[in-house]
């Protein structure tokens, strides 16, 4: 009836995952019981879990991101403090447990933290830079939400109920299949992936559609805001290689569950098959990550310095050289595999030269803050910040991209100190860069500042404070994934990194702060123009937050950065363009098919992974009675009257109105 | 957002052919570009560009899942670990009959959606009737096939060669499968509909999906069967 799933998967022996689920549970009821008491349900559902406007599902993107980071800090604190404490001893956390912390903490910082803040931040800008009024497919937008957020429930649901993969954050084989690791901890990873990876293959298909078929008038390709580049060389390469990612689990879950032999090392199977695989999608990856972070930089450094974005064709050909080249490097994680010296050469090379087009980015930036007026703002901090890590980390890539010295580096600390360095330092840097730099725009209000500011030192502080004993430690030969410990000459070192983790928390804290002061103090922080940094790009012209429309009326690009040109014009004649002729505005509705197919397939998921057929069977019957059920709608869209359009757009111009008044009064003008 | 009759992108396709130096290059050029292509200076394209040009991506990313299974092929063709080779257990006289069901389904499809575009909904429905039949016979001739092989115990778990073949042709079968229930549903919606234009979409989507699945079939009767027949 149920499979394989009885009482004895939750974990009664283990005090810590059972305190902790238990603590998590009390807070889940909590926060639905305040919920239920406070009757935001209603609000709630229609506001936000039915909604399909790309602004709201951003800003839930960037919730579940900033969660999933909290969660895998957690484990990353275990880990340290772990290493710390079993120098030639036990330590706390038994193997097994220790295991699945690895396992989940790479699995979830990339998968369910980093991945779902960049698709956010995607989701959020790109049709507000675009100056349209939504992505170009709302629902199925809203379907891809949720289907990662099914991927985090079922990676979460795995603290307590079963357990987690043991293999590492890439199951491979043959370790992977169910001859050495027969429980259901790879079966939780395989199905969450699996399902938050379609929800991200959505996404793609959307941003990419989007930025090439739905700009506004006069936004042609050389006048896309750098982010939107970005986020289009990103999502195609989502579409290039998440499905390689679907192909490889699938893969992997015949072998596991019918017995095939895919990646088994009997009967034929080809364990490195699935190595190749797996980073043929993993360091595209990596790009996907890191090239939406560089789109944030590049709207940061302009807005800060005060000029426009040095080199914006270099910029955009570097950003289109590392999407295609990205897909030339896999080879390089496993230069040991014994390829050869002509296969290793090649990949050790494109490695390298992948690093030119990095390059031309940071000159660029560099060269952007040359001469301009840099305010020091936290945004402005954490790209400062991300500069000089950035540069480390990508040389140290260098270093291990030379077949030769990854000899003796790979596997090592060395290289967990590299991968964070460079994905610490771009993309977490960026997600909170950006966090503080469109924070205002997402929710009306400015962040404080000082707390920012504060949480970026400790950061940066506790980043390196943390990360770069583990250069050392690998380089005198400590290698990754070590439960205990049996060279007490590595314990200075390994305590120097538990301090910097110490000083994170202290960051952490500081942000967590900063947002409840901010929210404490926004009438004091209220953003009332809509522009709270001087910005460049078509999001600032729309009030904060904007309206669900974004634009009262389709913007009309004349140049880059269009909204520069539109606010110096605005400036110069000391007033706003003439009002326009309104027009009532037909938008998407609000549609529960993306909540209904994620629970679904959070429903199929847990059934597969605990071998409860009929359950599985019975949810993908659901999950297609429910699709043709809303195929069946027959309205799709409704108008926006006009009156709403002018009421809401009249309101804007007469913020803006005030302000260019309130500077002549000043003297500001020329 | 509004519709078209005809695709703007036919329009802009002869205005590339009469004057092939403005591809891309002139959003602002003398004329008035192309209104709902959604290319350059004229603001977002229409709906029935955009819902077209996102499934060939999705296409494409399906592709790619397909070359994963070829790829895994290639490298466990040799991989018959004291089993059965490939020669042994292509049966081409099924196969030639499976790809001409196929094909045929694909000529079908297509004068559906010729019958589509003047609205006739009889000979619509007719053509898609007979893709779905034609799909079923490919569906069915491939489970004989692979109920064939099982019952002479050349199981998927046999070997490596095998999990990569069954793997491959399997997939394929899943996705006919996949678009025969689609198939269904789509035509339960434009009897009752009718060709409202999200109706038309889904159905440009349908059309698409059924060639795409050709075009795989194409490379898994050569590669598999044909090439494996040979070897």
């Amino acid at each position: 009836m149920f499979g394989k799933l009885s009482l004895s998967a939750i974990p009664f022996s283990q005090p810590i995952p059972l305190i902790t689920s238990a603590i998590v549970i009390l807070l889940v009821l909590g926060v639905l019981g305040l919920i239920t008491v406070k009757k935001w349900w209603p609000y709630l559902w229609h506001e936000w879990i039915t909604s399909v406007d790309h602004k709201r599902i951003g800003i839930m993107y960037c919730l579940l991101g900033v969660l999933m980071l909290i969660r895998g800090f957690a484990d990353a604190i275990m880990m340290r403090t772990q290493q710390a404490m079993a120098i030639e001893g036990p330590g706390y956390l038994p193997p097994e447990h220790y295991n699945q912390i690895f396992t989940a903490h790479g699995t979830i910082m990339i998968l369910f933290g980093a991945m779902p803040l960049v698709l956010g931040f995607m989701n959020f800008l790109v049709p507000l830079q675009l100056g349209v009024r939504d992505v170009a497919f709302p629902t199925f937008n809203s379907v891809g939400f949720w289907l990662t957020a099914s991927g985090a429930l079922l990676v979460n649901v795995s603290l307590f109920i079963g357990e987690f993969a043991r293999t590492g954050w890439l199951p491979y084989p043959p370790l992977s299949e169910t001859t050495y690791t027969p429980g259901v901890g790879v079966d939780y990873y395989l199905w969450a992936v699996q399902i938050s990876g379609i929800g991200t293959l959505i996404t793609g298909i959307n941003i990419v559609t989007t930025v090439l078929k739905m700009r506004c008038r006069g936004m042609s390709y050389l006048r896309m805001p750098v982010f939107c580049w970005t986020s289009l060389a990103s999502c195609m390469l989502i579409v290039a290689v998440f499905p390689i990612l679907t192909a490889t689990l699938a893969m992997l879950t015949l072998d596991r569950y019918v017995g095939w032999h895919y990646f088994t090392n009997t009967a034929g199977g080809n364990p490195m098959m699935f190595v190749n695989l797996i980073w043929a999608w993993g360091h595209p990856e990596v790009y996907i990550l890191v090239l939406p972070a560089f789109g944030i930089f590049s709207e940061i450094f302009p807005t800060f310095s005060g000029k426009p974005l040095f080199g914006y064709r270099s910029m955009v050909a570097a950003t289109l050289f590392i999407c295609v080249v990205s897909m030339m490097v896999w080879l390089h994680h496993f230069f040991t595999m014994g390829a050869g010296a002509a296969v290793n050469t090649f990949f050790g090379i494109s490695s390298s030269v992948i690093a030119v087009g990095t390059g031309v980015k940071i000159y660029n930036w560099i060269f952007t803050m040359y001469g301009g007026r840099v305010r020091f703002e936290a945004p402005m901090l954490w790209s400062m910040g991300f500069i000089f890590t950035f540069i480390i980390g990508g040389l140290t890539g260098v270093l291990l991209a030379v077949p030769p010295a990854d000899f003796l580096t790979h596997n090592s600390m060395f290289l967990v100190a590299h991968f964070h360095n460079v994905i610490v330092g771009g993309v977490v840097f960026a997600v909170f860069a950006g966090i503080e730099f469109w924070f205002p725009k997402a929710f009306g209000f400015r962040l404080h500042q000082g707390l920012g500011k504060a949480a970026f030192w400790f950061a940066f502080i506790g980043f390196w404070v943390t990360f770069a004993p583990l250069y050392v430690l690998g380089l005198m030969g400590m290698t990754r994934r070590l439960q205990h410990i049996n060279f007490p000459e590595w314990r200075p070192l390994l305590y120097v990194s538990v301090v910097g983790v110490g000083i994170l928390i202290l960051g952490v804290i500081s942000q967590i702060l900063q947002l409840a002061v901010s929210i404490r103090d926004r009438e004091k922080l209220r953003d009332v123009t809509g522009d709270p940094w001087d910005g460049r790009s078509l999001e600032w012209a729309t009030p904060s937050p904007p309206p669900f429309f974004n634009f009262a009326v389709m913007p009309n690009v004349e140049g880059e950065e269009a909204y520069w040109g539109i606010k110096l014009r605005a400036v110069e004649t000391q007033q706003l363009s003439p009002e326009p002729k309104y027009e009532p505005i037909e938008m998407p509705m609000h549609s529960p098919v993306g909540f209904y197919t994620a629970f679904f397939a959070s429903v199929f998921g847990f059934a597969m992974i605990w071998y409860i057929w009929w359950l599985a069977i019975l949810a993908l019957v659901a999950a297609y009675a429910g699709f043709a059920w809303f195929a069946w709608r027959d309205v799709h869209e409704f108008e926006v009257p006009v009156e709403e359009v002018a009421r809401v757009d009249r309101a804007r111009r007469a913020a803006r109105e005030a302000f260019l008044a309130r500077l002549s009064q000043q003297g500001a003008l020329p | 957002m509004t519709d078209i009759g005809l695709p703007a992108s036919i329009e802009a396709i002869r205005r590339v052919r009469e004057d092939p130096y403005r591809l891309g290059h002139r959003p602002h050029g003398p004329e008035e570009p192309v209104e709902g292509t959604g290319q350059g200076g004229t603001g977002p394209a229409h709906k029935r560009i955009l819902v077209g040009y996102g499934f060939w991506i999705f296409l494409l990313s399906d592709i790619v899942v397909f070359s994963c299974f070829f790829a895994a092929f290639a490298v466990q063709r040799d991989a018959i670990a004291g089993g059965p080779t490939i020669a042994q257990i292509v049966d081409v006289r099924r196969v030639a009959f499976e790809t001409a069901a196929l094909l045929l389904s694909s000529y079908t499809c297509m004068l559906s959606f010729a019958a589509t575009n003047v609205r006739n909904l009889l000979w619509t429905q007719i053509f898609l009737v007979v893709t779905g039949l034609l799909g079923l016979v490919f569906v069915l001739l491939e489970l004989q096939e692979f109920a064939d092989l099982i019952s002479r115990g050349i199981t998927p778990q046999r070997s490596g060669m095998l999990t990569s073949f069954f793997g491959l042709v399997g997939l394929h079968g899943l996705h006919v499968t996949a678009g025969g229930l689609w198939l269904a549903t789509m035509m339960a919606q434009l009897q009752v509909k009718g060709f409202r234009p999200e109706i038309v979409h889904r159905l440009i989507c349908f059309n698409l999906f059924w060639h795409a699945l050709d075009i795989v079939w194409i490379g898994i009767f050569t590669i598999v069967y044909l090439l494996g027949s040979g070897a």
